[in-house]
């Protein structure tokens, strides 16, 4: 009898609490964005959508997103190839490369600043270096791709950590017979790579794909760091209709977008690395 | 690695070993001055003169000169903006280890109807941008009294720790054979103190851990902050808000405040990093 319902009563609080705090949110926000005082409506879909700001900042994330994730996919792949190959100084490695996973990503913009600012360490190294003469200003507006190379720069330092950690506790599933069988028949470490880590990593890649994916997409104190708002993102839009504006609806309008995005880059990610119930680890 | 290819001509194999070690060694260091020379020079420059941090050029060396340093924690706002932190993190800690903790222990050891369900509910949150959730939470909050509140913010929080809170404790307490319940409560005890006297002791140091990740994303996080606090703001709150009206050296402080703590937290949790992780992946 007890045991029955113990289990329950165990899960209630979190079940509660995020009914409360994750369901009840969410639903919010669509009414928010959907409705105004006399039921529904898209007007704020669609003042939203006349701004000149919101094609630029959806088209930002996006690029972003889609610059980001593969280079960090590549740089993870090779930090996990590289800390599982290692034999001595294994846990001093792999926490030096783990590192800005516990980082504030507004503190890793303010980091990039610390590089890119008007007298920066860039331009004091290309001054240095006997490049320039005066310091450049290259996150102003009439630097608009140096700025967005300096989020792109920034991100990629800061968020490649979680991949690779998901991606070398992926990796330390794989049994060691398959490398072993792959040796014997002659495999190069390369194709060892691409024929047997690649495709037994495929949950892992999946879930490493899916966050840092989502993640990208709510990239928001990197950007206020390094351009201010003059590089608009959609998280960006969001907080200033949110604060300067002050038309919740809106904000709630670009939430959906974000959402929507999100949702659709999950699902594909899953459709994309399916892996068949048969060939599971 | 381009050194790996494979070519015709015979080699000695000493040799193309050799150069693969090179290069392996090479990418290894050069990985790790990617990851750190960032910090290093957010070092330099909190470690430096307000003039110098506007100076140019740099020498990128500290002239461990505090007076940046000092500016910034007597600057008007930023210990109450600290102590808000902390206070959030905290809350956020106990919430979700409180909260997530039992469901991490049933979902180890019950087979129930609806435990699927509930443990895909946990997975799928981080499907979702949560930040988000600040604002219609901000409307919410309004009407319940919660609003510009430690405790307030520090739900939001407890729900992005949350599912980490649960499935590390789920793997934990999976990692504790039943049998030395079970024969704790064949000597007497009842299921509670069977739980604290003997599975509490053994995954004490698991659950610090996630006591501390739970910490740290509070910590850090900077949009639901800036949302949900305009008087009680936390740190990231703070920086983020007067970014564009604080001087350098004002940015470059408050990001080493930023960082410290979190560096510390995942020293102090390296070990059980590739086990959260590794769990969190299914």
């Amino acid at each position: 009898m007890q045991s029955r319902f113990l289990p329950y009563m165990l899960l209630a609080p979190a079940t509660l609490f995020l009914a409360v705090f994750f369901v009840y949110p969410f639903v919010q926000i669509g009414i928010l964005a959907f409705s105004s005082g006399d039921g529904f409506t898209m007007g704020h879909i669609q003042t939203m959508a006349s701004h000149w700001k919101f094609g630029t900042a959806l088209w930002n994330t996006v690029l972003l997103t889609a610059i980001i994730v593969p280079i960090q996919l590549a740089l993870a792949l090779s930090m996990a190839s590289i800390v599982t190959k290692l034999k001595t100084g294994r846990s001093t490695i792999l926490f030096v490369f783990a590192i800005p996973l516990g980082l504030s990503d507004l503190a890793a913009g303010i980091i990039w600043l610390a590089i890119f600012e008007q007298s920066g360490f860039l331009n004091s190294m290309l001054a240095g270096l006997g490049v320039i003469e005066q310091p450049i200003l290259f996150l102003g507006y009439q630097n608009m791709w140096v700025i967005f190379a300096a989020v792109v720069l920034a991100e990629i330092w800061r968020a490649t950590a979680i991949m690779m950690v998901i991606l070398v506790s992926g990796m330390g599933l794989i049994p060691k017979e398959y490398y072993e069988a792959a040796e014997v028949f002659g495999a190069s470490p390369w194709k060892r790579f691409t024929k047997v880590t690649l495709p037994l990593l495929r949950p892992s890649l999946q879930t490493a794909l899916i966050l840092r994916t989502i993640a990208a997409f709510e990239v928001f104190a990197v950007v206020v760091a390094l351009g201010g708002t003059t590089l608009p993102v959609l998280m960006g839009e969001t907080y200033q209709w949110q604060f300067t504006m002050r038309d919740r609806n809106v904000a709630a309008a670009y939430a959906m977008v974000i959402l929507g995005i999100s949702i659709a880059a999950t699902l594909v990610f899953l459709r994309l690395l399916r892996v068949p119930k048969e060939a599971r680890l | 690695m381009s050194t790996l290819a494979p070519t015709d001509e015979p080699r000695a194999v000493g040799d193309t070993r050799r150069a693969g070690r090179w290069v392996f060694i090479t990418a290894t260091v050069m990985l790790m001055a990617w990851v750190l020379v960032p910090i290093y020079l957010l070092f330099v420059n909190t470690l430096s003169s307000p003039s110098e941090v506007s100076g140019f050029p740099k020498t990128g060396l500290p002239s461990f000169d505090f007076a940046s340093v000092e500016f910034f924690l007597s600057f008007s706002g930023v210990a109450r903006a600290l102590w808000n932190s902390v206070v959030v993190a905290v809350l956020t800690m106990v919430l979700s280890i409180g909260i997530g903790a039992p469901a991490g222990y049933a979902l180890s050891r019950f087979d129930f109807p609806g435990k699927e369900v509930f443990r895909m509910v946990v997975v799928m949150t981080r499907a979702f941008p949560l930040p988000l959730l600040a604002l219609p939470l901000a409307v919410m909050f309004i009407r319940v009294g919660l609003d510009d509140t430690a405790l307030g913010l520090a739900f939001v929080h407890t729900v992005l720790a949350l599912p980490f809170a649960v499935l590390i404790t789920f793997s934990l307490f999976s990692g504790i054979p039943i049998e030395l319940e079970e024969a704790a409560w064949t000597l007497g005890c009842n299921r509670l103190q069977a739980f604290i006297k003997v599975v509490m002791p053994l995954i004490l140091p698991g659950l610090v851990a996630s006591a501390v990740f739970a910490f740290t994303i509070s910590w850090n996080e900077v949009f639901a902050a800036a949302v949900l606090t305009i008087e009680n703001r936390t740190l990231t709150a703070f920086l983020v808000q007067s970014l564009n009206v604080s001087p350098l050296h004002l940015k470059f402080a408050g990001g080493t405040a930023l960082v410290v703590p979190a560096l510390i937290f995942i020293f102090a949790v390296r070990k059980y990093l590739f086990a959260m992780w590794g769990i969190a992946n299914r």
